[in-house]
């Protein structure tokens, strides 16, 4: 890097103070009409977000994504259908523009079927973080490029969704081991699937006892303590990370429950209502909303005796339900920016610093750059500040002696 | 509110799965889900191994209707080409990679344009490459603005076909719900917000013309500055940084100003310094950007993203001062050209003035900033903008008492210039595209064009490449290795040579060490004897000595015998004279 510092010719000045002072202005100048500019641009440029979902087969990814996004994101298998389940892990990625209110979000959605499917699980997670990285390596090399774009096509993983599923007790050695290794590489957000199967008093206690296993193995998942960045940012946090891992129950099947269309599942047990939906306004949803009446009544029919309203809709957007509303708030309303930035600022420099110093290991090549999976990614101490830096012994620090 | 949109399915992380062909180097191969419906006769040519065959665009016979004549589709970059033929059709800028018909039942293939698929992979490339052009990205018989072609007759068709078309090969993504994320733009502008901005400006203009004074109107407050001397001996900056805030945005604006320009003499190098400043901007953001840990969201940017070059009100044209200036800086910073002082000039001279110096422009070649057109809510205040550059602007920070209230004016005998007024000057116009208007846009540019251009010509000057003489693209770490590899080698000769030159040095001293021992020796010998000599010589004296004395010893010893023997006998001698007397007494 070293021929590359050149101190600057003598006649340039930086600015004379470092701490710049701060001045008065006396009447309106116009400076915050900059936050418009931003938006005008952020809307025409549109938005990039590439979610990731591992978990073992049936905790219901597919359909937790297909109901985050309110659409068919991702085709998934009802249960026995012939579908055999993949011998090695398969990364399947599928690309969507989806557009609400004039801001187009381009989703790119990657799921992981037959993460922990096998009877040997080892290793099973260096698929995904050789994916990972090779997302970033993408991105580095249109990054060093000479002529590079104006816009570089962001690939990285944002955001990977950790499916949990509920024993009840504690995380097992598969996820403790994979989330290990896994938050330090990427945003990691646990959820505990199929929570319909859990009390609430179960869920608490289960909650808890992730939290603590978490702790223990000093697993940081987002948000991530470390970059917290002023006292409101901590508060909002703590309050998320206090609810982490949210149970959730996924369910893209619509319901009519009681006039209105609900999201939920349907079981054979209680009488729950949920919130509306939205009016089915394409022929599909109408036709879903008629199969789903239909297989209600032929399931009220099934039950025999218990009474016309025997089924009972369990309510994704209900809270008092799961906690599915606080992961849709968590990943989309809100930190959805925090997440994209955290990626780039923080695990995509680590990332860089890491490769620039090893890149005489790894193979050069043309654009489409092949890596290996890279070993467990390296040990990041968070910092007190935004940037976690990792102090590696710098080779090239050692030529500044002579 | 819903909309369906594309969709495309990029196979792009396909671990463990091994097709029979190899990966291309482009997201996804395109034909996944086509490639089964194409004729085998069409299909051979896919999974050969030599990827010009596979990229060569396989035919339409030359007098069909060409597929791309139909839809005026936009397509694939230059970059991912073929050869392939064009029949006719004139692309510009873009060019067809392949079209795979797909047959559908009952009609002969190629002939008629529901069979010219849009592959996926095209509709991603639309997606990732027109940046979201309006409306649904259903491209056939819309209007795409990346492709020029279009046949007469051909719309009608083409939009039932693209209804058809889209409902099978494009996914419908309704949304079924309000997802939420129309929230995106407040999440990012609230990050932004707390972030900061950063906005740096260069004034450059002759002495006394008003930079200063233009600067605090503008931001409608005083920064404390000392009026520069005519007698500087050249053109140096100074860079001031103040933070301002207003609601919640909080800027940090430098100012930087050109003390001394057009003063001296001979000006032949009035803008070097200039353009060393910028440069070294620049330089300073290449170099963190390349360093190996960075902190580029944390960094002070202080590269320049607006240039106001003030143009003395002459009245008659550009002084070649300027032209020269102007030229060297358009390529480096956005340059906004503004007349100042302008309350000398009449209205009518103001026109003339204004038109003879953008036609000098215009024909010198100088590129000054264009405000953007692009985007439908600033293109028409823009437009309109542009047409009274370069903008003639007054400043004052006094105010003057105006009808009941007070405003920012100039008080002359013979009238009242205000600031604010457009009749009166330009300021207002020139503050809405500097600051309420473009500052983004301004920052972008300089981020995009100026700097990219400034870090594409030093990475090859520094003789980084992107492709090889073959053609092959070269990887930046591969220079980096080869430029480190060279670099450690001319270290490990200097530490050889210093090395070298130590051990001699070395072996300089401990000769001379040696040399003075020897002498330290025969000086000692030489002492020695020496010693030795005169201890033998004092021992001589010593028993000389001693002799002498066992000489005198024995004389005295002898002496002093006689003597008491010549005592004895004179005592002797009395006491038989006393005895003698005494024996005569008696």
């Amino acid at each position: 890097m070293d021929p590359l510092r050149q101190s600057p010719s003598p006649c340039s000045s930086r600015p004379s103070s470092p701490k710049t002072p701060p001045c008065e202005m006396l009447g309106y100048v116009g400076i915050e009409a900059v936050l418009d500019q931003l938006k005008i641009k952020a809307m025409k440029m549109g938005f990039e977000f590439n979610i990731m979902v591992v978990g073992q087969s049936g905790l219901g990814k597919s359909t937790m994504l297909n109901t985050l996004f309110k659409s068919k994101v991702w085709k998934c298998t009802p249960p026995g259908l012939a579908m055999p389940t993949p011998q090695t892990l398969q990364l399947n990625s599928v690309t969507h523009v989806i557009e609400e209110k004039g801001v187009k979000l381009k989703l790119t959605v990657t799921d992981t079927p037959g993460f922990g499917d096998q009877i040997n699980n080892d290793k099973c997670w260096n698929p995904i973080l050789g994916y990972i990285n090779e997302q970033y390596e993408r991105y580095l090399q249109e990054e060093i490029l000479i002529t590079r774009q104006r816009h570089i096509p962001d690939t990285r993983v944002h955001c990977c969704v950790y499916f949990v599923p509920p024993t009840g007790h504690c995380l097992r050695p598969l996820d403790i081991e994979f989330l290990q290794r896994l938050c330090r590489t990427v945003n990691v957000v646990p959820v505990i699937a199929r929570a319909d199967s859990l009390t609430l008093e179960e869920r608490e206690a289960f909650r808890r006892r992730i939290q603590h296993n978490l702790r223990t193995h000093c697993i940081e998942v987002y948000p991530q303590k470390c970059f917290d960045e002023d006292i409101n940012d901590r508060i909002l946090n703590s309050k998320i990370r206090d609810r982490i891992p949210f149970a959730v129950v996924g369910a893209d099947q619509q319901h009519l429950v009681n006039g209105r269309c609900v999201l939920g599942r349907k079981t054979k047990w209680g009488i729950v209502e949920g919130p509306r939906v939205g009016k089915p306004t394409t022929r599909k949803q109408t036709d879903l909303e008629i199969k789903s009446l239909l297989a209600a009544r032929r399931t009220q029919g099934k039950a025999g005796g218990q009474g016309q309203r025997s089924g009972s809709c369990l309510a994704v957007e209900n809270m008092a339900h799961c906690e599915f509303p606080l992961l849709r708030d968590l990943l989309i309303r809100s930190h959805l920016q925090d997440l994209k930035d955290i990626t780039h600022n923080v695990h995509y420099e680590n990332y860089r610093v890491c490769r620039l110093n090893e890149s005489h290991v790894l193979p050069h090549g043309p654009c489409w750059v092949n890596l290996a999976p890279t070993p467990p990614g390296p040990s990041v101490a968070p910092g007190p500040s935004k940037v976690c830096r990792q102090t590696r012994e710098d080779s090239d620090d050692n030529e500044d002696d002579y | 509110m819903q909309q369906c949109i594309a969709s495309s399915r990029p196979g792009s992380g396909d671990v463990g799965e091994k097709g029979p062909l190899p990966s291309f180097p482009f997201k996804g191969f395109p034909f996944r889900h086509g490639i089964s419906r194409l004729p085998p006769s069409r299909r051979a040519h896919l999974f050969s191994r030599d990827s010009r065959e596979r990229h060569r665009v396989r035919g339409f016979p030359p007098d069909s209707p060409s597929p791309r004549g139909d839809q005026g589709m936009g397509i694939v970059p230059r970059s991912a080409l073929s050869h392939g033929h064009r029949s006719g059709s004139e692309m510009k800028g873009w060019d067809f990679r392949g079209g795979f018909p797909i047959v559908r039942a009952g009609t002969p293939p190629g002939t008629h344009p529901a069979d010219l698929a849009l592959p996926r992979m095209w509709t991603k490339a639309l997606a990732t490459h027109t940046k979201f052009s309006q409306g649904p990205l259903v491209v056939v018989g819309g209007s795409i603005k990346c492709s020029e072609v279009r046949r007469p007759g051909a719309a009608n068709r083409g939009g039932a076909d693209a209804r058809k078309r889209k409902n099978e090969e494009l996914r419908n993504l309704s949304l079924s719900g309000h997802v939420g994320f129309d929230s995106l733009p407040d999440q990012l502008v609230n990050k932004s917000t707390s972030q900061g901005f950063c906005f740096n400006i260069l004034c450059v203009g002759e002495t006394g013309i008003g930079k200063s004074t233009l600067m605090d109107t503008l931001f409608n407050t005083k920064f404390e500055s000392d009026p520069a001397t005519h007698n500087e001996p050249g053109v140096r900056l100074k860079a001031r940084s103040y933070e301002l805030q207003e609601s919640n945005v909080r800027l940090k604006l430098t100012i930087v100003d050109t003390v001394g320009f057009g003063d001296q003499i001979n000006k032949d190098d009035s803008y070097k310094p200039i353009v060393e400043y910028i440069d070294a901007q620049f330089e300073a953001y290449l170099q963190e950007e390349l360093k190996i840990k960075r902190s580029l969201f944390n960094y002070h940017d202080t590269r320049i993203h607006a240039c106001l070059y003030f143009i003395a009100p002459t009245g008659h044209s550009l002084k070649s001062l300027d032209l020269v200036t102007m030229k060297k800086l358009d390529s480096k910073v956005n340059i906004i050209p503004i007349i100042a002082k302008a309350d000398t000039i009449a209205k009518n001279e103001l026109h003339k003035f204004k038109s003879k110096i953008m036609s000098e422009l215009v024909s010198n070649g100088v590129q000054i900033y264009q405000f953007p057109t692009d985007e439908e809510t600033v293109a028409e205040i823009n437009a309109t903008m542009s047409v009274h550059l370069p903008f003639a602007v007054v400043g004052s920070t006094e105010e003057v008492k105006i009808g009941n209230k007070m405003a920012k004016a100039r008080q002359y005998p013979w009238g009242v210039v205000q600031v604010e007024n457009e009749n009166h000057c330009d300021f207002v116009k020139l503050r809405e595209m500097l600051i309420r208007v473009n500052m983004e846009d301004l920052r972008e540019q300089t981020h995009t064009r100026h700097y990219e251009l400034y870090r594409r010509c030093k990475l090859e000057e520094m003789g980084f490449k992107d492709t090889d003489p073959d053609s092959k693209p070269f990887s930046l770490q591969e220079t980096y290795e080869a430029k480190r590899n060279e670099f450690l080698g001319e270290l490990q000769k200097k530490e050889e040579e210093m090395r070298q030159m130590f051990v001699m040095r070395v072996k300089e001293k401990e000769a001379e060490l040696k040399e003075a021992e020897k002498e330290l020796h025969e000086k000692f010998d030489l002492l020695k004897r020496t010693h030795q000599e005169e201890k033998k010589k004092v021992e001589d004296k010593k028993k000389e000595l001693e002799e002498e004395v066992n000489n005198f010893q024995k004389k005295k010893a002898a002496a002093q015998l006689l003597q008491s023997q010549a005592q004895q006998s004179g005592a002797q001698q009395t006491k038989k004279d006393k005895d003698k007397k005494n024996a005569s007494f008696t």
